[in-house]
């Protein structure tokens, strides 16, 4: 049977927003409220307000939690400063992902983790799985805060208008720990989700409403409007950022979506290790390719991607771009495939050749 | 609340029908269909001399979200096709009812139309 469904800090503030509210990984979420197209040019063009509190928070502490990272996580960990975060891979012993998180390093001994929501009470039991004789205790904080995410151009300025923190001084995938709003104690951080500048703020889950209506008003004058998850997935997309059960899965591996650059072989030993050193040598079976189409259909999930009459892939993500007015998408396409000029998707019964793209849509 | 007129026939799937004296009748989606969708990216519909039975798929709307099949009111074929849909799809979402009907069609079975929804039996649905 399906749980009750949660709901963030904000869920009065999006219902009197007039937002459209969507079940959304276990969790009552809003998908839009003008419109995802509108505010999706708003992030590219000003700044949208997101709220991700839906996303888990686990903190890792004690003597021994950089080597119990770089343990269970892909990426090198011990090497983040205090007052930094990292992007990085949790695998399985076969390469499949557990989950994709981002990691923020508060001093020598302590961590702070984002989990995906879907992925978070998974990604605990595995954690505390894996301690074996690390000291160090995982804390289960997901519902302890709240997370805004103002992204876009004029992200910036809208943010200094709520806190003295020194925004400027925030490099990216640093952060900052102070008051935003008159609520103390947020961490707020150069990351994003969109492919527009931005932070995103981790915030006592009580102060949550306050900072949201906050930000909103001051942003408002500057072209701020609160936007939903419809228009995260779209400004993911044209990033090409993965998400977690589409472009990287239990058996979609960060070498096969495109993210070796997470995996540092160099650093010793880690879950995975052999399982990925094997592709990452061999070449994986299958591999993530980042499309566009010249035509007006959009390509959906779980659509089959064809080398003339031989299925070879099949669509992970697809939407509507705003930036290129046509449709675009993510697929997982056979070895051997991925540079074919010929690759075509069905789309009710309509072929529709697939323009593999180099490089995301947006920088 | 959605805008359900007086003068329409109506379908489970939120399709509309719009009958003239000559037999023609002109087929659209509902505003309540239009605001479930979002924003309306593309419209795939029939050419002209196509024809479709009662219930039966006769094109498709694309939104941001999800693409959705339309299904053919009553037994038709295809006089026209609205084309303004092909550069400016989101009329969908502005004049469901107006800017936005999708096909021109010639009633095959004027009989069909008594097995519709009327105004206030779609309203009862939504």
């Amino acid at each position: 049977m399906s749980e009750p469904l949660a709901r963030t800090p904000l869920h009065a503030l999006h219902v009197e927003l007039g937002a459209r509210i969507v079940p959304f990984a276990g969790w009552e979420m809003p998908v839009q409220y003008a419109g995802i197209i509108e505010e999706h040019q708003a992030v590219r063009k000003a700044a949208g307000l997101f709220d991700v509190s839906h996303m888990g928070e686990a903190r890792v502490r004690g003597r021994d939690a950089a080597a119990f990272l770089d343990r269970i996580m892909t990426n090198d960990m011990a090497s983040i400063r205090p007052g930094m975060a990292r992007y990085t891979v949790m695998c399985q012993p076969d390469g499949g992902c557990v989950d994709d998180l981002i990691v923020y390093r508060f001093s020598e001994t302590e961590f702070l983790i984002c989990l995906n929501a879907s992925n978070a009470a998974k990604d605990i039991a595995w954690m505390r799985s894996l301690i074996g004789p690390f000291k160090v205790e995982v804390l289960d904080e997901c519902a302890a805060w709240a997370q805004l995410a103002i992204q876009g151009p004029l992200a910036e300025r809208i943010l200094g208008l709520a806190t003295a923190l020194p925004l400027g001084t925030i490099k990216r995938f640093g952060f900052a720990v102070g008051e935003v709003a008159g609520a103390s104690g947020c961490v707020v951080s150069r990351t994003g989700y969109t492919g527009s500048a931005g932070f995103e703020i981790y915030l006592p889950a009580a102060s949550a409403e306050k900072v949201a209506r906050a930000l909103l008003a001051l942003g408002k004058p500057h072209g701020l409007v609160p936007a939903g998850l419809g228009a995260r997935d779209s400004l993911r997309l044209e990033a090409n950022y993965p998400l977690y059960g589409h472009e990287i899965s239990e058996r979609i591996s960060p070498i096969q979506a495109g993210l070796g650059w997470t995996v540092k072989f160099a650093k010793g030993e880690f879950v995975g290790r052999e399982a990925l050193r094997r592709q990452a040598e061999g070449g994986p079976a299958a591999s993530v390719v980042l499309f566009s189409l010249d035509d007006r259909r959009i390509a959906r999930q779980g659509a089959q991607v064809y080398a003339g009459e031989t299925p070879v892939g099949e669509v992970l993500s697809g939407t509507h771009s705003p930036t290129l007015n046509k449709p675009i998408g993510t697929a997982l396409v056979a070895a051997g495939y991925t540079g074919s000029a010929e690759l075509t998707v069905d789309i009710r019964g309509n072929r529709i050749p697939l323009r593999i793209a180099v490089e995301p849509f947006v920088k | 609340m959605s805008n359900v007129p007086a003068d329409l026939h109506y379908t489970k799937d939120h399709e509309w029908i719009k009958v003239a004296a000559d037999g023609t009748a002109v087929i659209g989606i509902t505003d309540h269909a239009q605001a479930a969708l979002g924003d309306v990216t593309f419209v795939d519909l029939p050419k002209a001399g196509k024809t479709f039975g009662a219930g039966e798929v006769f094109g498709a709307v694309e939104s941001v979200k999800a693409a959705s099949d339309l299904y053919s009111p009553v037994s038709c074929e295809v006089l026209e096709a609205n084309g303004s849909l092909n550069d400016t799809p989101d009329l969908v979402n502005r004049e469901p009812y107006g800017g936005a009907w999708m096909i021109k069609v010639k009633v095959r079975n004027p009989g069909e139309l008594a097995g519709l929804l009327d105004a206030a039996g779609y309203a009862a649905i939504l």
